[in-house]
């Protein structure tokens, strides 16, 4: 694994991805391996551009934004056509084809599940999105373990939606394990 | 943990015990987290109707003995200063911690910028030097707050902390010291009898003991200029007294006050000199610089204001180029040209940006190949 | 009253250092300290526990010719300081002394607040009509028509009436009296310093030098006969026919009502979290 990882979950306001970047952060944290959150986000909480940066690492990090991804995680059309250009060759890029609809930039290594839909006919509710998008990616870039992702769950959502969030991340884990490239 | 979090429970770490505020994005975690955790110490926690109200509460709890601290942003730090200055005139210990966001105005709310820096020293009218400490991690965010609390507390001033929006809302894995190793300075109590008080004493190191309201001093304050009794005065004399004590309780103690960070700076020959966020991504691009053999250190205080002159001196002769990154217009860039007497301009190589978005360790680097 | 000699003021003022005062000849400010002395002196307080705090104005002076804890604050702030002492030592008794302009103009967001939290603060409002220190401009209790010297055609706006405003906003002990009613006002103070919540006492005075001049007052006595002749006590308006209310300064304690105060109302909440935490854990 690349001494340095750099992680850009991206969207727009109200899917979550600020929280799912504080889960893989504590997942890391959990793993004892050094790691930045860092967050954009328009004034609004609902709607705008929102992001979440983590960067795991096993040396000091220094610059605490994510620049040149390893991996890119796009819920939105937006985020997908701004960020894209970031990310590194060979990088990962994983898109919700609910919402990502162009893909006239996609790269190499590119998983496309409509992930919000299937977070509503699976789970019941959009919300989980962000936790079925996050399994999914922790899953194809083993940037962390299974269970150091359900324990950082645990601990940083209420305990009423542990266990929603835990079915949603199984099911991210599954769908990662089952895709086609 | 977050930078904000970090200040929260450095606050309260230092003993913080009162605090007064007024929300404004991205300062605003720090008091809903003091919201929560005050209360169950005891201490008072009051959202105020603006932040004029906040420093000016602030303030008087100090003076009745209070530990205190205020958090804002930009807009709210400009209503502040006419506040600032009367807990600076009055010699009041507290803090006041300035979460940068983008302006002028309302600016950008949720975006970076280091735009506040000439405004934590001049902010306030009138000649007042300043204390200003500035982190670039979450870790020092709870540090620096620790230190803020006890310089306020030592120097009997108005202490700035200035955080940049994305130390704020950063996340990384700290460790907190256990308490027992976390040094906690408290402000020197008179022992003179009340009628010997004087609430402004004169001595060698310009520390002078403070009283609180309520234990039988019964002293006067008042933001007009006065005398070492605290009464107002129009004497030039004790005007001139005052304000030389001012000065010199900041100037004298220059040695305790400034604190800078000096990163790889032993071979170098380029030296970017910045703080905060932007000497993270200074570190950085020095990583890759001197991967292909380029040398270039970096200096960084971590005390702003009073400005480490000595250290700036020091470097400007021991490198060929200076590079100062900011987000701002131009603002510690002047403070090195101020130094630079045996320089040109040439040597001094600026790179600023104000649009919502970091300098980044390519930018940098991108200058230190073009003048290496 | 007769029993407390004269001379206590003096036992309060810190003479040695802080003589002759600022004021004018005729000036009600005098007046209206004299008055709060002997309100504490009737009330034994100890003054090592009062803190005496104001703003920036003529009336804002007093604090630093008594020998109290006192605090003499920025323009329209002194409500807001005394706040965060009062709130930190909540033992204290914190006296605000304030102008027109600095209470109603600059300051009047922190009244309205004080008013609502209803914390345990005395408000003297030290009423002119005029901005005093800064030599005779409006302010918004300068009357409709008068003269200012940035009003010199005659005011166009209309006046605030401060209790009205303090009692809207929540204060839960208003009173008004002038400064020719000394010992009403003695007493009203003493009234306000036992109230146990937000206290709001407006003392319409003369400002002789530059209001009185402006608008032809003829000098401090005559102002003094026409605070006299220009009140109704508040106990006299339902006797009186309307045309002899209508017009005048009505004096008296307007409210005066036990609602939660606010320093009390923080202790019960760090003794509830503390109960909690003591359970959990
Ligand atoms: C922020 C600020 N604005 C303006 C002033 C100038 N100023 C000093 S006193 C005053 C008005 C005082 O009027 P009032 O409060 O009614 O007190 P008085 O002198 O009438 O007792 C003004 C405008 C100031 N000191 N500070
Ligand atoms: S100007 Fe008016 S208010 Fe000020 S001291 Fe003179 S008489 Fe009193
Ligand atoms: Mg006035």
């Amino acid at each position: 694994m690349a001494k340095s990882y750099e992680i850009r979950l991206s969207g727009s306001g109200g899917q979550g991805l600020i929280l799912a970047g504080i889960i893989l952060a504590r997942a890391a944290v959990i793993e004892k391996r050094r790691v930045t959150q860092t967050q954009s986000y328009g004034p609004e909480s609902r709607g705008g551009y929102s992001r979440a940066d983590v960067i795991i690492s096993d040396e000091e990090i220094y610059f605490p934004e994510a620049t040149n991804f390893n991996c890119l995680l796009a819920l939105t059309q937006e985020a997908c056509d701004v960020y894209l250009y970031d990310l590194r060759d060979s990088g990962i890029l994983i898109i919700d084809t609910t919402f990502v609809k162009n893909l006239a930039l996609a790269a190499e290594n590119t998983y496309e599940l409509p992930f919000t839909e299937i977070a509503q006919e699976k789970l019941g509710s959009p919300i989980t999105t962000n936790i079925l998008s996050l399994a999914f990616m922790t899953q194809i870039t083993g940037i962390v373990k299974p269970e150091s992702l359900k324990q950082s769950i645990a601990e940083s959502v209420k305990p009423a939606f542990v266990e929603l969030n835990h079915k949603a991340m199984e099911l991210g884990f599954e769908l990662a394990k089952k895709y086609k490239k | 943990m977050q930078g904000n979090e970090a200040v929260a429970y450095g606050a309260l770490d230092a003993g913080v015990n009162f605090f007064a505020g007024y929300p404004i994005t991205p300062s605003t975690e720090v008091a809903e987290i003091l919201s929560v955790e005050l209360p169950k110490r005891g201490g008072v926690f009051v959202q105020m109707e603006d932040e004029i109200a906040s420093i000016c509460a602030i303030t008087g709890a100090s003076l009745a003995g209070a530990k205190s601290l205020t958090a804002t942003s930009g807009p709210g730090f400009s209503l502040m200063q006419e506040g600032i200055g009367f807990a600076k005139i009055t010699e009041t210990p507290c803090v006041v911690v300035n979460v940068q966001r983008m302006g002028p105005s309302t600016g950008m709310p949720t975006s970076p910028a280091q735009g506040d820096i000439m405004q934590a020293k001049w902010g306030s009218h009138g000649d007042s030097p300043s204390i200003v400490l500035y982190p670039d991690s979450v870790k020092e965010s709870y540090e620096l707050t620790i230190r803020a609390v006890n310089l306020a507390e030592k120097y009997r001033t108005c202490v700035i902390l200035l955080l940049d929006e994305v130390i704020g809302h950063m996340r990384e894995a700290v460790r907190l010291p256990d308490m027992a190793n976390v040094r906690v300075i408290n402000r020197i109590k008179p022992t003179v009898p009340p009628h010997w008080y004087k609430h402004y004493d004169e001595n060698q190191k310009y520390l002078s003991p403070l009283a609180s309201y309520g234990e039988g001093y019964r002293f006067h304050v008042t933001g007009l200029t006065h005398d070492s009794h605290g009464f107002p005065t129009n004497k030039s004399s004790e005007a001139s007294e005052m304000m030389e004590r001012l000065r010199k309780k900041i100037d004298y103690n220059i040695r305790d006050l400034v604190q800078i960070e000096s990163h790889q700076m032993e071979d170098a020959k380029i030296a970017i000199f910045t703080a905060g966020i932007t000497a993270r991504a200074a570190k950085a691009a020095i990583a890759m610089a001197r991967a292909e053999g380029i040398k270039v250190g970096l200096l960084r205080p971590l005390t702003i204001w009073p400005f480490p002159d000595d250290a700036v001196r020091k470097m400007l002769r021991n490198v060929e180029t200076v590079i100062v990154p900011e987000l701002n217009q131009g603002q510690l860039i002047h403070e090195i040209q101020r130094l630079t007497k045996d320089k040109s301009d040439g040597n001094l190589i600026p790179i600023q940006r104000v649009n919502g978005q970091l300098i980044t360790p390519n930018d940098i680097l991108r200058k230190i190949k073009e003048v290496s | 009253m007769a029993n407390i000699p004269q001379r206590i003021i003096h036992e309060y003022l810190r003479h040695d250092k802080k003589f002759p005062h600022v004021w004018c000849a005729g000036c009600s400010n005098g007046i209206v300290l004299g008055a709060i002395i002997r309100a504490i002196a009737s009330l034994n307080l100890d003054r090592d526990d009062i803190v005496m705090v104001s703003g920036i104005g003529c009336s804002s002076r007093m604090p630093v010719y008594v020998d109290f804890n006192t605090l003499h604050t920025l323009h329209g702030r002194s409500i807001a300081y005394a706040t965060g002492v009062k709130l930190h030592k909540p033992n204290l008794k914190v006296i605000v002394v304030t102008g027109d302009g600095d209470c109603t103009a600059i300051g009047g967001n922190h009244l309205i607040h004080a008013a609502r939290r209803n914390i345990d603060l005395k408000v003297i409002l030290i009423n002119n009509n005029i901005y005093g220190m800064t030599g005779g401009q409006c302010s918004p209790t300068t009357p409709h028509e008068a003269i200012a010297t940035t009003a010199p055609y005659g005011n166009i706006e209309p006046d605030f009436n401060v209790c009205n405003l303090a009692m809207g906003a929540g204060a839960s002990f208003v009173a008004r009296t002038t400064a020719f009613h000394v010992l009403e006002m003695q007493g009203i103070v003493k009234d306000a310093l036992e109230h146990p919540g937000f206290s709001l006492v407006e003392v319409v005075s003369a400002c002789p030098v530059i209001y009185g001049r402006l608008n032809k007052k003829g000098g401090a006595p005559q102002m003094m006969k026409d605070f006299r002749d220009n009140s109704v006590p508040l106990a006299a308006v339902d006797k009186l026919p309307p045309e002899k209310v209508e017009g005048k300064i009505i004096r008296g304690i307007l409210r005066r009502e036990i609602r939660p105060e606010y320093c009390a109302q923080y202790a019960s909440l760090v003794e509830r979290i503390k109960d909690k935490e003591a359970d959990n854990g």
